[in-house]
């Protein structure tokens, strides 16, 4: 009774793995989508921007040659949605095995003496609350099938609150937090969470970014990094993963030494 | 309404998908369910024991209806000998209902966990298939809930087209909601068994051809890990019941616990832990030994009584045998064949698997005839299972084997059944069904259920658009 394209039948010898992310229309998460299905996932993939995604979708089919990625034209903020669509997506896959939430907003203060409550909100309405309005249903299904892979995107940005973007790194910081809480609920019950940070990698949100962009990485090196990891069932990893030395350092450094760093 | 989110199984272990599965106890609850499916727009599949070895009862991400709590016998009637059940009833329910008091299910499958609504959705078949035909023959009427909430009753005269249609419907088209069957009489609580040995492919089809008319059951092993002269070679069991008066103590030898299978091997090592052992025998070589083994043993012709119970659910003589298969499970291919081409199909199939190295591990052999039933597997002919264990490294090429296997069973005027093979396309299933068949099924379908609501992954897969 789905209006959505034909998936090929999952049998023993054709098995299929399942998976979503949310905010898949560029960056990241479109590299990640190309890369998930090309490793052979049959994929729900989620935007605001729907020619974007449509056009993402159409690639990724045609390179397989079968459908592998299904479009779903959603808010993040629009939460009250969430549940339905999320019910949708399982029918229409037949499953679900790998949640990703990829969407991500960065909307700079404009300086670092500069407060914008509008930009901070809707970086925590959409980085944060959209986030936990996705991983609530999506945890209570992976708990009660004993199954399932929770990868969220957090930012190095979430390791110290910096002076540059207090609203961007508290939404992060908050992100990574519900992760790990995640991760010790749902380890016992089969289920792997796992919390990506990512450095800077060339993509429309860097351009957000202010000052210098060092060690800055293509997203098709994000997304292979993301699916090894996936692969491995990993806890946690930066990438690129230089960033995971270069964060320990910065974790350290007192906030005697911190709070006069222009950094 | 209660679900609860929960990854479900096969019988084979090789396929999983997770549903909201609701375990209604009447059939006002499974409208309910029905209603429910149709506001959040899922499908509904039901499924009783979870024992088809494909994706019968499976459904992913829709509901699944657990029908396993209706599992009531509501009237029976030891002078007729007719039984009126629930659909969560088992077979090992049944024959332990009425077996001690004479009487024997006439149609079962190799395991008696099976519940009857699946056994009626599948339309199963036994060792007698030739003589007794599905168990569908011995239906005398049915209830049904539609997906519409309308509550039918079907007879072979009554609403016949549905009759012949939701027996063997795979559930597709309502869910049944009582079932009345004929159980037959028995004298005795035992079978006179023959073993026969078998050494090659076209004697075991002769012996089953000629045996049937003489038996009551006849069933072949088929060692399917030996080529050239030998191969098809194997054993053949033909039983008979035994006449009234030929049993001298029929009420001792129906006896309940001259029924059960044992549940420990030489009365000490359980059973249940049996298939850890049996784990690194699961490779090629290792069934190799075991087939051989049981050939050389088979050689001698003997005769022999043995319990109903035992003589037919073979599959329960090892608990979770299944499981032995390691982590990928297994699946199993049976094909069905008209006599007069079984041996070149098979002969060509059996070579091809050997060649490539991908031989099945157990092979059984029966005898069939054609029914009325519109999704029909029957032939007048023979059927041959084979046992195929799963892998991480083995599925593509299996796939593609078993593909192949689907092209000789076609060109050979061949059908397949819907409870084991797992890998069979819509297009394969449209060539054997016809598609007069088929489109006689789905306005049928169209008829009960006008919204689509009953879907599982076999109908996906077999009968989608």
């Amino acid at each position: 009774m789905s209006d959505s394209p034909k998936i090929a039948p999952a049998t023993p010898l054709n098995p299929r793995r399942c998976g979503m992310i949310v905010g898949a229309s560029e960056g990241i998460g479109a590299a990640l989508a190309r890369k998930m299905a090309k490793e052979g996932y049959t994929l729900a993939l989620l935007s605001r921007q729907k020619d974007k995604l449509n056009a993402l979708c159409a690639e990724i089919n045609s390179a397989a040659n079968e459908t592998r990625a299904l479009p779903y034209e959603h808010d993040v903020s629009n939460y009250d949605e969430v549940p339905d669509l999320l019910r949708k997506i399982v029918a229409d896959l037949g499953g679900l095995d790998t949640f990703v939430f990829m969407a991500g907003v960065n909307y700079p203060p404009g300086g670092v003496d500069k407060y914008n409550f509008e930009n901070d909100r809707k970086m925590v309405e959409i980085n944060l609350i959209g986030g936990m309005a996705w991983l609530t249903p999506v945890a209570e299904m992976f708990q009660n099938a004993k199954a399932g892979q929770i990868v969220g995107i957090g930012s190095v940005a979430g390791d110290r609150g910096r002076i540059g973007n207090p609203g961007y790194n508290t939404s992060k910081a908050g992100l990574a937090t519900y992760l790990e809480a995640l991760r010790n609920r749902l380890t016992r019950r089969g289920v792997n969470v796992l919390t990506v940070k990512p450095g800077f990698v060339k993509t429309e949100m860097l351009k957000a970014a202010q000052g210098g962009t060092p060690f800055a990485i293509e997203p098709e090196k994000a997304a292979d990094d993301i699916y090894n990891a996936m692969r491995k069932r990993r806890q946690l990893i930066y990438t690129a993963s230089l960033w995971r030395w270069i964060m320990l350092i910065i974790q350290h450094i007192p906030s005697v030494v911190f709070r006069r760093m222009s950094f | 309404m209660q679900n609860t989110f929960t990854q479900l199984e096969n019988f084979g272990h090789s396929l999983n998908a997770p549903a909201y599965l609701i375990q209604p106890k009447s059939a006002g609850e499974i409208y309910s369910a029905f209603k429910l499916a149709k506001k959040m727009g899922l499908t509904v599949t039901a499924r009783g024991a979870g024992r088809s070895y494909n994706d019968a009862a499976l459904n992913g991400g829709g509901i699944v209806l657990d029908l396993s709590a209706m599992d009531q016998i509501l009237e029976w009637d030891q002078d007729t000998g007719r039984i009126r059940c629930e659909p969560g009833v088992t077979l090992e329910k049944l024959w332990q209902h009425v077996e001690p008091i004479g009487w024997w299910p006439p149609v079962v499958s190799g395991t008696m966990k099976t519940t009857l609504g699946g056994c009626l959705a599948a339309n199963i078949h036994g060792k007698n298939n030739f003589k007794m035909g599905p168990i569908g023959e011995h239906v005398i009427e049915f209830t049904a809930v539609l997906p519409t909430g309308a509550e039918i009753t079907c007879t072979p005269k009554k609403n016949a087209d549905l009759f012949y249609a939701m027996i063997g419907g795979y559930g597709m088209l309502g869910i049944f909601t009582s079932i009345t069957l004929q159980m037959k009489r028995i004298h005795s609580g035992l079978l006179t068994v023959d073993a026969l040995p078998v050494h090659n492919l076209r004697e075991q089809l002769s012996i089953l051809l000629e045996g049937a008319p003489n038996n009551d059951y006849i069933v072949g092993w088929l060692d399917t890990m030996t080529g050239g002269k030998s191969l098809g070679r194997g054993q053949i069991h033909a039983a008979r019941y035994l006449h009234e008066g030929e049993d001298k103590n029929p009420q001792e030898t129906m006896k309940f616990k001259n029924q059960i299978l044992p549940s420990r091997i030489f009365g000490v090592f359980p059973k249940g832990l049996l298939h850890y052992f049996m784990s690194p025998f699961a490779n090629n070589l290792g069934w190799w030994g075991v087939n051989t083994a049981k050939y050389i043993a088979s050689l001698s012709k003997h005769t022999f009584r043995q319990p109903h119970a035992a003589f037919h659910f073979l599959l329960d003589y090892v608990p979770n045998w299944e499981l032995s298969y390691g982590r990928s499970g297994l699946i199993q291919y049976q094909s069905f064949l008209p006599k007069e081409t079984a041996e070149t199909a098979w002969t060509e199939i059996l070579k091809l698997s050997l060649k490539n190295r991908l031989p099945s591990y157990l092979g059984v052999t029966k005898r069939h005839r054609p029914d009325k039933f519109l999704l029909t597997h029957a032939v007048d002919g023979f059927s041959l299972a084979m046992d195929f264990k799963v892998t991480e490294t083995n599925r593509a090429k299996l796939r593609a084997m078993l593909q192949e296997f689907d092209q000789i069973v076609l060109a050979n005027g061949g059908r397949f059944y819907f409870a084991k093979n797992s890998e069979t396309t819509a297009e394969t299933a449209l060539a054997f069904y016809g598609e007069e068949t088929v489109a006689k099924y789905k306005k049928l379908k169209k008829r009960c259920d006008p919204n689509g609501l009953l879907e599982s992954d076999l109908y996906r897969r077999v009968f989608g658009d």
